[in-house]
């Protein structure tokens, strides 16, 4: 089956081109790139007006999959990347089982086959059910085909753990996925401190607790002279800590969520507990500086930290709400607010939105002859008003429900397949 | 006005009428029948999620006076410990068609989930260390009533502010009346950023004390210190106590007030506290007149 | 209680006129009283205890007895206080007797509806179940709305709803008089 993407323009930055062409694609792959496209026999795809992207890749999701399938499972978990025009995802291991043993990656793998086509990648448990306390088996997961190693939900608070993890994950080329917070700080803590947290009368987690455990991360992989990926950067004081360590050629690499650069502490007001994530929303002058390590490159890639919880799980009094949203299918048109105000080019966009690729070592985030087919196609300018109940997501906790947004994913594309297009 | 769930979003003109309204109920309070069928028919329930037994006793002494029908639920005796949420709980309670709920829970906000939950007026007698409203109510009672006013007064806050919901209440209200407060207390129980509350922070309760006209401490809850709040009770009683020194500071006419209950010996020295000087008590009998006012206002009017 | 401004149409009662009726008034109730033991005059507020003042007054000189008294305040037993938004005026409630062993005598100044007596007998009924009830008035306007009438009346007056009627005493007003407006 032949398909055409006609007349968009299409954004390709790894390849150093943004141009208004089309694109053909046969059998699962790009097999030309043209402002003349050979459209008999083919279904085509009219792309005017629309971005023509790389497949997005969300290098930070949680699918619940296996054990809290009520949440959310791997089927409705592509279903809800596809719609947010993400074509690969990398999942975390706080499942149950958590993914500390290979059977539990083979499973994700198998069950992910069965799906829309949206490739899942699982990034395997760094410790032993994920407790900090001793070393999961790395190598026969690396070989079960995890890509990374995380703990997250979690960060390995004892440094000499985190040590060995990166020492003995080295071998496997296996990179950490760094959840940096310091227990101690954040333990009885709902939200940012900082005036809002004392006018909301709650215990309050200070960007200091995350900082710190950023520049203990950085500074141990730039001992041991391994890459590290830092996960949901929140905070100015964040930002200044990589920005240290980058400049000294250490190889780190960071992530933000589209949370981070559109809310702040101040939306707990109502105390919904949408609203409450970890780490948290912070200060306005954390979100601007989240916004402009994006533009200064400090930042490399958006993650939406996609964390579905149940409604009755969320409907209780706030100390009693697990912290996450919900994220896949409203990442595009918050971040895609940063292009409508110019504060990033659309180039860059597209970068943050393919950069996980390189981070994860896998192959992607490029449209070129003889490369699979994964393709984003967007609108920047459709406006269309957040609607949680039409989530292909099981979960609904989101913030954003009622937000008029302008920008939406018209398509997305899996190996030549569409697995998503948007009924307008 | 259908909930009163914290002075935050209060005018001062609404404040003053709960107070004027509080005075007739004063005059019912030194009655020989202290009762009235204002609210005759009228259910409420008093949801106490975190133990308290003055304030929900002020509540129901209030709610019986109006010849309401009152219904007391506390947390060991509801379903909540036996797994059911507290939005379940509330529809059932919901079910029952009441009137009135008075909630007290140790979480910041609940009160605000059950107006989202529940069809009847909620009045929020304690949400975590968020607001306290009907406390800062009585508490502006008594001072309104003992000094005429608010404009100008000097108010001294000292103790756990970072905990206490009292104190964020009692911020609010006193400066919409156009008082001022001064708050001190440990480093440790000052919450951040708090002067952008419109108060001033004081390192030692001594400067928070000079020439008030009022001297409003909080309690200090015993189980904070192994929270890492104070060393001890010794070292919180040496630097932070109210005695009579350093009450010589504040003004010669000044109130000493506490919200109970109060710990004698460690925020407050017992010469202080039963001295001529302290409205203590005066507050407790004044906390069932504005209780009785809020319970008027929200449930006894129609068509507001 | 502050009065309301009325734009008097026409004086009902000029001083004269209202001292003789009460006291016939005054009178009237002596006889009641003679039939009877333990009696007790207790004015509704606000302007039936300036009226009971001068009615327990009169009887007291006259008959040289001292009559137990009271005053009773309605302000949250009205019936209409819902629709009342402002804060309730409210005035002190004593019983300076047992109302188990006597016979209550309730005084007020104007009867309009009967919903003010109403209240006042529930009133009453919270501090105990007297003998007997009976009701004095200055003025009788009629409309009534409930079916309780006065025992004892001053003067009766046939009003529509739009009129208003306001009784003044010199002991609070400065003058003795009654209007319509």
């Amino acid at each position: 089956m032949k398909l055409v993407i006609k007349n968009g323009t299409v954004v390709n930055p790894l390849v150093g081109k943004t141009e208004k062409t089309s694109i053909v694609i046969e059998n699962g792959k790009v097999t030309e790139i043209t402002a003349n496209p050979d459209t008999k026999d083919a279904e085509v795809f009219n792309a005017e007006g629309m971005f023509v992207a790389p497949g997005f890749i969300d290098i930070h999701v949680h699918f619940r999959d296996p054990g809290f399938e009520y949440k959310e499972d791997i089927f409705s978990g592509l279903e809800a990347a596809a719609a947010g025009g993400f074509t690969s995802v990398c999942t975390m291991p706080n499942t149950k089982p958590a993914a500390d043993n290979v059977e539990t990656i083979r499973y994700m793998y198998e069950r992910a086959a069965k799906g829309n086509g949206v490739k899942l990648y699982p990034i395997a448990a760094a410790t032993k059910g994920l407790k900090g306390e001793s070393l999961a088996p790395i190598g026969e997961l690396a070989e079960g085909g995890a890509i990374a190693i995380s703990d997250d939900g979690r960060p390995i608070q004892n440094t000499d753990l985190l040590k060995r993890v990166m020492e003995y994950a080295s071998t496997f080329d296996m990179m950490y996925v760094s959840h940096s917070e310091d227990l101690y700080l954040s333990e009885t803590a709902q939200m940012n401190e900082g005036y809002y947290s004392t006018v909301y009368g709650m215990t309050g987690n200070p960007v200091v607790g995350e900082a710190s455990q950023i520049a203990r991360d950085c500074m141990m992989a730039e001992y041991l002279k391994l890459p590290i990926h830092i996960a949901h950067v929140s905070a100015a004081l964040s930002v200044d800590v990589i920005k240290f360590f980058k400049e000294r050629g250490a190889k780190i690499t960071a992530e933000t969520a589209p949370h981070y650069i559109t809310l702040t502490d101040e939306a707990l007001g109502g105390f919904d507990t949408n609203t409450k994530i970890n780490p948290p929303l912070r200060s306005e002058a954390d979100r601007l500086a989240v916004i402009k390590a994006l533009k200064e490159g400090i930042i490399d890639a958006i993650a939406t930290d996609h964390a579905p919880h149940h409604q009755r799980e969320k409907e209780v009094e706030f100390n009693n709400a697990p912290s996450g949203i919900v994220g896949l299918e409203t990442a595009l048109p918050l971040v895609l607010k940063l292009y409508h105000d110019k504060e990033l080019t659309i180039e860059r966009i597209v970068e943050l939105f393919t950069a996980g690729y390189k981070i994860m070592g896998l192959n992607g985030g490029k449209i070129e002859v003889g490369a699979p087919a994964d393709i984003t196609v967007f609108d920047p300018d459709y406006q269309w008003t957040v609607d949680k109940n039409m989530f292909k997501s099981k979960s609904r906790n989101t913030p954003f429900h009622g937000f008029h947004v302008k920008g939406a994913v018209t398509a997305t594309i899996v190996d030549g397949k569409i697995v998503y297009s948007r009924d307008f | 006005m259908k909930h009163l769930l914290g002075i935050e979003n209060l005018n001062k003109d609404q404040i003053m009428n709960i107070l004027e309204t509080a005075v007739s109920f004063a005059e019912i309070n030194q009655r020989q029948i202290k009762k009235v069928p204002t609210l005759k028919g009228k259910t409420i329930i008093n949801f106490f999620a975190e133990p308290s037994t003055r304030t929900r006793t002020s509540f129901e002494v209030a709610e019986k006076r109006l010849s309401a029908d009152t219904y007391n639920i506390a947390v060991s005796g509801s379903a909540i410990q036996k797994g059911e949420t507290l939005a379940d709980t509330a529809l059932n309670l919901q079910a029952m068609g009441p009137d009135a709920m008075v909630i007290r829970h140790s979480v910041s906000g609940t009160p605000q989930l059950l107006t989202e939950i529940m069809d009847c007026s909620i009045i929020n007698a304690g949400d975590g260390f968020h607001e306290h409203p009907t406390q800062a109510l009585l508490d502006a009672y008594t001072i309104w009533q003992r000094k005429g006013g608010f404009e100008g007064l000097k108010v001294a806050l000292l103790g756990d502010i970072y905990h206490s919901r009292v104190a964020r209440s009692n911020i609010y209200l006193l400066n919409k009346m156009g008082a001022h407060v001064s708050i001190s207390g440990p480093g440790t129980m000052l919450p951040k950023e708090v002067e952008k509350m419109g108060v001033t922070v004081e390192k030692l309760p001594k400067y928070a004390v000079q020439d008030a006209d009022i001297v409003m401490m909080l309690r200090v809850q015993n189980e904070r210190a192994s929270n890492l709040l104070y060393p001890d009770v010794r070292e919180y009683s040496r630097y932070f106590m109210l005695t009579p020194e350093l009450l010589k500071l504040a003004k010669k006419d000044a109130l000493v007030m506490h919200p109970g209950p109060a710990n004698r010996g460690v925020e407050i020295d017992d010469v202080v506290m039963d001295g001529e000087q302290s409205v203590i008590l005066e507050q407790v009998s004044n906390g069932v007149n504005v209780r009785m006012a809020v319970l008027y206002l929200l449930l006894g009017g129609s068509d507001k | 209680m502050k009065r309301e401004s009325i734009n008097v149409r026409k004086v009902l009662l000029n001083e004269s006129e209202m001292s003789k009726i009460i006291d016939r008034m005054v009178y009237e109730m002596i006889e009641h009283l003679s039939m009877l033991k333990n009696v007790a005059i207790v004015g509704i507020r606000t302007r039936g205890v300036t009226l009971a003042e001068r009615l327990i007054k009169k009887i007291e000189e006259k008959e040289n007895v001292k009559l137990a008294t009271g005053t009773i305040d309605i302000a949250l037993y009205r019936d209409d206080f819902c629709k009342n938004l402002s804060s309730p005026q409210t005035g002190p409630s004593v019983l300076n007797f047992d109302p188990e062993e006597y016979h209550i005598i309730l005084v007020d100044d104007v009867m309009y509806t009967g919903r003010t007596v109403r209240a006042a007998i529930e009133a009453i009924m919270d501090y105990g179940r007297p003998k007997s009830i009976k009701f004095v008035s200055l003025i009788d306007r009629g409309l009534r709305e409930l079916p309780i009438h006065p025992d004892i009346v001053g003067k009766v007056i046939e009003t529509s709803p739009e009129d208003k009627v306001a009784v003044f005493f010199k002991e609070t007003d400065g003058e003795d008089k009654v209007v319509l407006g």
